[in-house]
């Protein structure tokens, strides 16, 4: 399960509606076990495209960095799909860097935002819960899989 | 000349190392620090370097705070005091 304070997760799509018409991308950290997104770094994607990111080289260090010095570490990515679902590419998969991560994908494809979680491991992808922190009650805007 | 530098390791080589976070090797460029890392700790090698020698795109090297694919890649020379930093590359589609 993944924690989002709502104020990043406003944050998180708010970054990746305004790297359109590219996909956007950016960086979680929390503390490792509990699966609370405690930070969020919004990074350039250096592959500038509307199909693939890559999180800029010296923006990950910086926020690999910050995490440290605030006794968190990256626990996880999230990225836009522009013209897709929420779902992870086979890019992404065969990508991803850590089987531990939280890979958060944010669809853009359609009028409202859609906003999933997996975890990635071994080439399997697995749906989480997601679950945002101090989200109004509504079961129009409930976002938890 | 070959001097010691700092390598600070992402956490998912930790456990190649014996969970340390900073290890300490020899070498007077990049080249030669991630050849001395491989050798002292074989389960990254395939994580590091290619089987040709080059460095393996999903991993980002940097000396201080530059990435080393915009200074002269392997060949960048490092000195006394400087800090590298391993992380996995975070791309995607």
């Amino acid at each position: 399960m993944l924690r989002l304070p709502r104020d990043l997760h406003l944050q998180m799509v708010a970054h990746c509606i305004s790297g359109l018409p590219d996909e956007a991308c950016g960086l979680l950290a929390g503390d490792a076990s509990g699966g609370t997104v405690a930070r969020l770094y919004p990074t350039r994607n250096a592959a500038a495209s509307a199909r693939v990111y890559s999180v800029d080289s010296r923006d990950l260090l910086h926020a690999d960095r910050d995490a440290e010095r605030n006794n968190a570490q990256l626990i996880g990515v999230f990225h836009s799909h522009t013209h897709t679902d929420a779902y992870p590419s086979p890019t992404d998969v065969e990508q991803a860097p850590d089987p531990d991560w939280h890979y958060v994908v944010v669809s853009l494809r359609d009028t409202h935002p859609v906003v999933r979680s997996y975890r990635i491991a071994g080439g399997r992808i697995e749906e989480e819960s997601l679950v945002v922190l101090g989200q109004p009650a509504r079961a129009d805007v409930a976002v938890t899989v | 000349m070959a001097v010691a530098v700092d390598v600070r390791l992402p956490t998912v080589l930790r456990p190649e190392a014996g969970g340390q976070s900073t290890v300490t090797v020899k070498g007077s460029t990049i080249g030669d620090v991630l050849r001395e890392l491989v050798s002292e700790f074989p389960g990254m090698s395939g994580q590091l370097l290619n089987e040709d020698g080059s460095l393996h795109r999903f991993v980002n090297v940097y000396v201080n705070d530059d990435d080393v694919r915009y200074l002269e890649s392997l060949d960048t020379p490092v000195k006394e005091g400087d800090e590298v930093s391993l992380l996995p590359a975070v791309a995607g589609g």
